[in-house]
């Protein structure tokens, strides 16, 4: 075990584990941060997602060693000051969740992509969400919902 | 009267305090209580405990209005639609209305309930009368204190009105003097025409937990001094235990403990991820114990069951033989679909502290009542000794039916003396069984000159299906000669209960085929479908036990809505079916992209009785098209030696963004109560889809998943 020094959502964490361990998990059992969802473990689902340096990461194959320097947005550090962000607000505008468990890694993959693309195509945001699954399929909202955030961040 | 245990007593006491007065009605939410009644409840009969409902309403006097949602929320809008329905009769604010369920580690309140799609339509008439029992309690209430007749007052957003003297009260201000009125025994419904919230778009009210992270689902779950588990069980259906060398996973930092019970090999450790890796270091050998099948022998055995001469007579109605000798044209086609895993997204998992005194279980669970009694047997103790809580479900689709994994987690933590929180990874939840049998149709109508069809068979041949046939659905009864048999094939391979059960292979395949027979009779699909409905409303052939009327209902709005046959450029495949109490027809429109046929916009035409929550029912008719589609499509899961060859997202494949075509949901409004929308979409999706795909390739799909089909192949 090796104790790491971790900066998420502002704060600073420190956590005894194993170098290899995928920053998930630390964030689930060391850190009790728990709203970052494990779906698949291997990449696959985007359950995981976190913002690393401001961009999306699966955290779920992210080693935590590779996380020591690194700036961490989870999806328990988007609101500030008791405001919701944008695309937050625009989740529950569309009433997007239907069981919510994918939900946190569409918000964090959404937040990140808007932030380097704030004017997406219908397109772009298909290709941008494309790598997160939602076993509910409530595609059609998680898209509207990214156009309806991307109007109002802009 | 309902057993509430003494510590989900305390509980309910808690959660139902209304500090100060206002009033608190009991009551009990769906049909699986026997109680109909309703009561005030007041401090005396909390602190006794002597509760004999499942939810409460209650009216604080600063006027918020609580109610108490006992139901595990999978994702179908149970937790909004409910309150919705209360809120309605009782002419309530909805801003003010604020739904609670026992939340994680706080409360423990115990729920009898085991939800599912059947929720709404059995819940209907409690909810409706407990709102309404409440508003008439108030509107006493005011009309004593303004010394009026009761007929003179009435309800609006929140208030009591006296409109002739221009005086109002709010509900708050009226809660304490309204507990000490009688609960009427009758009271008068609304007309339908006055509903302001049912059939309204109202956000799910747990939004703000769900957007920012909170912990609401099983896998959150965290308790002091819990440990982490997951467990190795047998590599293959049909092998069992046979040695286990556990010294290098025991090494692993973390680890705490190796067990073995039954034919589970579990890993007790400090995190998830240290027993993960520990559980790579089991060195564990297996033995055969059954026959140890793979998809090959499934299709050889498919085979030799549609040709057998067994099989169980489902429905027989006239002399098929003879229909059959005397046809102009015969139509024969088999359809096939393949095991399929549920894959919610949150897999697997339960937290379990069996102690001495007493057993905590927490987790997603659908049959709660059911987990608890078995947990009970497994253990040798009083159910009594036992508390379950629910927590959200990450989705279920019909896997968190079974109890399997609590029993695990029990069996666990009862071995190692300490709470545990079981895991199952994404591999062990879609290797592990409990799956969507795989099921092969053989069809044959025959048809008389005229195109009329004149004789039906059909037999369904599955592995672990049970009766993969519904022998009283559409088309019998509009057939004068028919027959249905099913025949099963026992197997290792374990199966369940999935999202539509039966009916969401069963659609396709007879949806699918009846376009076949359209076709050979020359027939437009929808016209000879609506020739079958007529036949069965003037000539009835057995029991019919769907609505002809509801089903041409359908028929006629998704025609209509899609534009049917008048579309340039677009093949439409049509399909409708019954199940589930509801009725959905489905057309898919197929153009022509790159040269590739292309999905584009699936329409759909739903009676499931009254909306209730327009939000919460336009996305449970998305939800199951777009998982109808995505499943004809995609998935599949095969057998090799008795191990699924798939085991996680990137090799089984589910449905993304990219693939989703439009879906136009349309509800028909006959203000029939409402029969439940979880499931009914789903059905018809493949159906229309293969339909549609046929009219624009001329290929027929027969087989699940599409994509594996070389009839779409260079097309
Ligand atoms: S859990 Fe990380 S991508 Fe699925
Ligand atoms: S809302 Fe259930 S998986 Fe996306």
């Amino acid at each position: 075990m090796a104790k790491y020094k971790l900066q998420i959502n502002g704060r600073a964490y420190e956590a005894d584990v194993e170098p290899d361990t995928p920053l998930l998990w630390v964030l689930r059992d060391n850190l009790g941060l728990v709203g970052t969802k494990y779906g698949c473990g291997i990449a696959q689902c985007g359950a995981c997602t976190v913002h690393v340096n401001g961009n999306p990461m699966r955290s779920c194959v992210y080693p935590v060693s590779a996380a020591a320097n690194a700036t961490i947005t989870t999806i328990e550090g988007l609101e500030t000051n008791g405001k919701l962000h944008a695309v937050q607000q625009a989740w529950d505008k569309v009433d997007v969740a239907q069981c919510g468990y994918c939900q946190a890694g569409q918000i964090m993959t959404a937040t990140a992509f808007l932030s380097k693309n704030p004017n997406p195509t219908e397109a772009e945001i298909e290709t941008a969400m494309n790598g997160n699954i939602c076993r509910c399929g409530t595609y059609h909202r998680i898209r509207e919902a990214v156009a309806l955030a991307a109007t109002k961040l802009n | 009267m309902t057993d509430i245990s003494t510590t989900s007593r305390r509980s309910f006491m808690k959660l139902a305090a209304t500090a100060g007065g206002g009033l608190m009605l009991g009551f009990s939410w769906t049909s699986t209580l026997a109680s109909t009644a309703m009561e005030v409840l007041t401090d005396t009969q909390l602190a006794s405990g002597n509760i004999n409902f499942n939810s409460y309403l209650s009216i604080s006097p600063d006027n918020i209005i609580t109610i108490l949602s006992p139901n595990p929320e999978l994702g179908q809008n149970i937790k909004t639609s409910f309150p919705m329905i209360v809120a309605e009769e009782l002419d309530a604010d909805w801003t003010k209305v604020k739904v609670v369920q026992a939340a994680l580690d706080t409360n423990k309140f115990e729920r009898q309930v085991t939800g599912g799609s059947g929720a709404v339509p059995h819940s209907w008439e409690r909810l409706r009368k407990a709102g309404a029992t409440a508003r008439h309690m108030l509107m006493e209430a005011a009309a004593k204190r303004w010394k009026v007749s009761v007929d003179t007052v009435s309800t609006e957003n929140g208030m009591v009105l006296h409109k002739a003297s221009n005086r109002k009260l709010s509900y708050g201000e009226l809660a304490t003097e309204a507990s000490k009125v009688a609960v009427p025994t009758e009271v008068k419904l609304k007309d339908q025409k006055d509903f302001k919230l049912i059939g309204k778009a109202i956000r799910n009210v747990d939004n703000y937990e769900m957007i920012t992270g909170k912990p609401l689902y099983g896998l959150d779950v965290y308790k002091e001094g819990m440990l982490y588990a997951v467990i190795q069980r047998p590599k293959a259906f049909g092998m069992k235990l046979k040695s286990v060398d556990a010294a290098a996973a025991k090494a692993v930092p973390g680890v705490v403990d190796v067990v073995t019970f039954k034919n589970n090999v579990a890993v007790v450790g400090t995190s998830t991820w240290q027993v993960n890796k520990a559980r790579k270091a089991l060195k564990v050998e297996y033995e055969a114990e059954g026959t140890l099948e793979s998809s090959a022998d499934h299709d050889r055995i498919f085979k030799e069951l549609l040709a057998g001469k067994e099989a169980t007579e489902r429905r027989k109605d006239g002399d098929v033989d003879t229909a059959f000798k005397n046809a102009a044209k015969v139509i024969t086609a088999e359809y096939q679909c393949p095991f399929l895993s549920h894959s919610p997204m949150e897999p697997m998992n339960f937290f379990a502290d069996v102690r001495p005194d007493g057993v905590e279980l927490i987790g997603p669970i659908q049959t709660p009542e059911r987990a608890r009694g078995d947990v009970a047997k497994l253990l040798n103790i009083a159910p009594e000794k036992i508390t379950l809580e629910l927590t959200r479900l990450g989705g279920g689709f019909g896997r968190r039916l079974y109890g399997d994994y609590v029993l695990e987690a029990a069996e666990l933590s009862s071995i190692i003396k300490k709470p545990i929180k079981l895991i199952w990874t994404r591999e062990d939840d879609m290797t592990g069984g409990t799956y969507r049998p795989a099921v092969r149709y053989r069809f044959e109508a025959a048809l008389d000159k005229k195109g009329n069809m004149i004789g039906y068979k059909l037999r369904g041949a599955g592995i672990n299906s049970g009766n993969p046939t519904r022998e009283d659905n559409f088309p019998s009864g509009a057939v004068e000669n028919l027959l249905i048999e099913s025949v099963e094939h026992k197997s290792p391979i374990t199966t369940g209960a999935w999202r539509a059960p039966i009916t969401n292979f069963l659609a396709f395949a007879e949806q699918a085929f009846l376009d076949e027979v359209a076709q050979a009779a020359k027939k437009d699909p929808i016209q000879f479908r609506l020739e079958l409905l007529d036949k069965a409303k003037t000539a009835p052939v057995g029991a019919i036990k769907y609505d002809l009327d509801r089903m041409k209902g359908v028929i006629t709005l998704a025609a209509e809505k899609a534009n049917w046959g008048k579309k340039k450029g677009v093949s439409q495949g049509f399909s409708v079916y019954f199940s589930h109490r509801s009725y959905v027809a489905q057309v898919a429109d197929v153009v022509m992209k790159d040269g590739k046929p292309t999905i584009d916009r699936i329409h759909a035409a739903v009676d499931c009785g009254i909306v209730v929550n327009l939000s919460g029912a336009y996305q449970q008719v998305r939800g199951g098209v777009i998982d109808g589609l995505g499943h004809a499509m995609y998935s599949n899961l095969t057998f090799k030696a008795g191990a699924a060859e798939q085991s996680n997202f990137n090799n089984y494949r589910l449905i993304r963004m990219k693939e989703v075509p439009e879906v136009d949901v349309h509800f028909i409004n006959n203000g029939i109560d409402p029969t439940g929308l979880g499931e009914p979409a789903l059905p018809p999706t493949g159906g229309a889809v293969a339909n549609a795909l046929f009219k624009a390739t001329g290929k027929r799909l027969r087989n699940q998943p599409f994509i594996n089909q070389p009839e779409l192949k260079n097309v």
